[in-house]
């Protein structure tokens, strides 16, 4: 009796299986960096698209951070078993790019039959992770830029209106603030080499290496040491020095960020995408308001610099999977989607038609998200100059990491700036000829 | 007579080691080789293709400054947290030793920080020795900037040293306390006898009878402090700050994982490997001698 039973299971399970892969769903894999609540949220996402569809299901996995994703891919592709799709942060752009890896997106979406505006994309955004004749290889995903965020209660008490839009302004107040007992005026964390320094240059309109930060060639110079960057690494110098600028760290106990919702620092700057933190983490009684990054009186803003990352489709694939992966990007341009994903991460919508949608219904006008517009307004302040729409060097997360140990020579080891600057055009000149030279005779795209 | 055990059929000792041979084969001479292969080309990332450039990795790290600077460090680091680990060890070793009161807990009691993993042991340590919030760090309250790792190089080193010693007490006391252990009561009875203080006898008697577990923890705790240092480094200061914490692992991660420049970071683990063979080579051939086994 009981054989009987299990040769009917069995042979209804075999039944089962080899019914199923007639209206097998194409499953494909998507690596994404980040960890937590975004990625409750990235979750989220790849839960929608697998309900509005039957043809392809995602199978979406975190790998906590963008290091890690970028580790993995490359040891998946290096194996061929890499996901269909993934999350590559902005230094890790140009590795990808020299690579020949990757599907271009356009040539994804083409295939497959999608029409996508391009031009619809945010400039600042666009340039950055597309070609030097402006073909886009992957999709902006999650990205953000950096602001400058206030404590509104001791800008009231220094008697200062509105937010300080110039260095000069903030220095005023943040003088100001000292005078009037506030123990730290200004929170600096060296490791943010990203807000502090990247797009201080862009804003600013100074070259951090020639051929166009890179997307000339890969025989660009660093230049730092011959710019702005001089006199403003000069001024954070002395105001750390004064004590107006204070040291905050993971290491030194409190983050830069953790400091400013504490209210115990009154001025920071960080990511776009922090806005929905510090709204969230604000403790009782803090106040706080966020503006674009200050520049130098008698300099022209430009637009800064596009930070976060943007997904690749990876060779190697087959065509079913692309057209999974393609059907996956398209539900993520929808209008929709692309404002829910906005509103509960702070990263910016990416594209100008997302953005006026979002506008048009009133996102923007109050509390908790205004003042996250002010990261698109910075972003799109003028078209992209050679200077501020991207960096394109190799290597670049080394060539970030000596930033870091520069702004740390010079603030903790009084270091002279311009020998500091000088000494890191030349770590930088090192770092990108080894790479040169790992990629001879490659072309950028 | 020599008498020596051996097989008839040639083949079956083979197959018996056979599952060893392949674990080490696999584990660890494959990796070697392709790390050794690595170092004499320039590998892209993501597998793009290669060059042989024979031994420019090589030159290219040795023409560093700082790369030199971080073997001086790496040297500096293995001293310090071996002497200290071992002289902590050894005095803990030798109190329990002598049956006072509580021993039986003190031996299992010190043991336990060895059982915890060393990144877990440097996010505690990160908040206990933070300047701005930790335990350490409440004496700037009373001495404003005498304890400062996050901006002080110095001060981050000693700090990594301290922790790392740590980490490693548990281990060295419970070879010196067997050790102790083994040695006759008598001995050290007879010594007390003639008069010899506890420290007399530690030096005169106990420390020659342990000589061979001295030098076999020496040589642990040397590569040791070389090869791990990692996990600590990673979670406490990452290298920081301006690199004072940077020592060859954490250089070799760094430049291998984070900046893609996998050549490099091949040529300086071979450098690392040569090194730590060195030195347990070094030690066998002339600290050995002057240990005695009987």
């Amino acid at each position: 009796m009981t054989n009987i039973r299990l040769l009917t299971a069995a042979s209804s399970i075999t039944l089962l299986a080899l019914a199923t892969p007639a209206f097998a769903q194409t499953k494909f894999e998507f690596w994404y960096g980040l960890s937590g609540d975004l990625s409750e949220r990235v979750q989220d996402m790849c839960r929608g698209f697998n309900e509005s569809q039957s043809d392809y299901e995602i199978v979406c996995v975190s790998q906590e951070n963008y290091d890690n994703t970028l580790q993995n891919t490359i040891a998946a592709y290096r194996a061929n078993k890499q996901p269909t799709v993934t999350q590559i942060f902005d230094a890790g752009t140009l590795d990808l790019m020299l690579s020949g890896a990757y599907m271009p997106v356009r040539q994804l979406m083409e295939d497959n039959g999608y029409d996508i505006d391009w031009d619809n994309y945010l400039s600042g955004i666009a340039s950055y992770f597309s070609t030097s004749k402006g073909e886009m290889l992957s999709l902006p995903f999650n990205n953000s830029t950096a602001v400058i965020y206030y404590n509104t209660d001791a800008l009231e008490k220094v008697g200062f209106e509105g937010t300080p839009q110039t260095w000069e302004e903030v220095e005023t107040v943040a003088r100001a603030m000292k005078e009037a007992g506030y123990e730290c005026p200004i929170a600096f964390d060296p490791s943010g080499a990203w807000q502090w320094f990247e797009q201080f240059s862009a804003i600013h309109n100074q070259p951090i290496a020639t051929k166009g930060n890179g997307y000339g060639g890969l025989d660009a110079e660093m230049v730092v040491s011959q710019g702005k960057f001089v006199d403003q690494l000069t001024w954070i110098k002395k105001m750390y020095d004064e004590g107006i600028i204070v040291h905050k760290s993971k290491d030194a106990g409190e983050t830069a960020n953790d400091a400013f919702v504490n209210g115990k620092c009154q001025i920071t700057s960080s990511s776009i995408a922090d806005h929905g933190t510090f709204g969230k983490q604000a403790a009782e009684g803090v106040h706080w308001t966020d503006a674009m990054l200050p520049i130098w009186e008698g300099t022209e803003r430009t637009n800064s610099l596009v930070g976060g990352a943007s997904l690749w489709t990876l060779k190697g694939k087959s065509d079913e999977e692309y057209k999974g992966a393609a059907a996956f990007f398209n539900y993520l341009a929808q209008p929709e989607q692309a404002q829910t994903w906005s509103t509960i991460t702070g990263y910016v919508p990416v594209t100008m038609a997302g953005f006026e949608a979002m506008k048009a219904n009133g996102f923007y006008d109050g509390a908790p998200y205004k003042g996250r517009e002010l990261a698109i307004e910075s972003l799109t302040f003028t078209p992209p100059t050679e200077n501020s729409r991207g960096i394109r060097l190799g290597n670049y997360a080394s060539i970030r990491a000596e930033m870091v140990k520069t702004m740390q020579d010079v603030l903790f080891n009084d270091r002279p700036v311009l020998e500091a600057l000088q000494a890191f055009d030349a770590k930088g000149n090192e770092i990108l000829r080894r790479f040169e030279q790992t990629y001879k005779g490659a072309q950028l795209p | 007579m020599e008498r020596r055990a051996y097989y008839r059929n040639p083949v079956l000792p083979w197959l018996l080691i056979g599952p060893q041979l392949i674990l080490v084969l696999v584990f660890f001479y494959w990796p070697t080789t392709q790390a050794l292969y690595w170092a004499f080309t320039l590998e892209q990332p993501w597998g793009g293709g290669n060059s042989w450039v024979w031994l420019d990795n090589f030159l290219a790290i040795f023409r560093d400054g700082e790369y030199w600077l971080t073997v001086a460090r790496s040297a500096f680091y293995a001293l310090c947290t071996t002497g200290l680990s071992m002289a902590v060890a050894l005095f803990l070793a030798c109190f329990v030793d002598r049956a006072l009161k509580g021993t039986k807990i003190f031996q299992s009691v010190y043991v336990w920080p060895y059982a915890i993993a060393a990144p877990a042991a440097g996010v505690a340590f990160r908040f206990i020795f933070a300047p701005q919030s930790g335990i350490v760090g409440s004496i700037n309250q009373i001495w404003p900037g005498i304890w400062d790792p996050a901006t002080n190089g110095v001060h981050a080193l000693i700090m990594i040293i301290i922790c790392h010693a740590w980490l490693g007490i548990g281990y060295n006391f419970i070879f010196f306390l067997a050790a102790l252990q083994m040695i006759p009561r008598s001995i050290t009875e007879a010594g007390a006898m003639d008069g010899a203080r506890p420290v007399r006898r530690m030096f005169d008697l106990q420390l020659p009878l342990i000589a061979p577990t001295v030098f076999f923890l020496l040589i642990m705790n040397l590569i040791s402090s070389f090869t791990d240092s990692f996990g600590l480094i990673d979670t406490m200061t990452e290298g920081g700050p301006v690199g004072s914490t940077e020592v060859m692992v954490y250089k070799i991660y760094f430049d291998g994982f984070k900046g893609l420049d996998y050549s490099g970071a091949a040529a300086q683990s071979i450098v690392l490997m040569l090194l730590v063979i060195a030195l347990t080579f070094v030690q066998f051939k002339w600290v050995e001698k002057r240990v005695h086994y009987n």
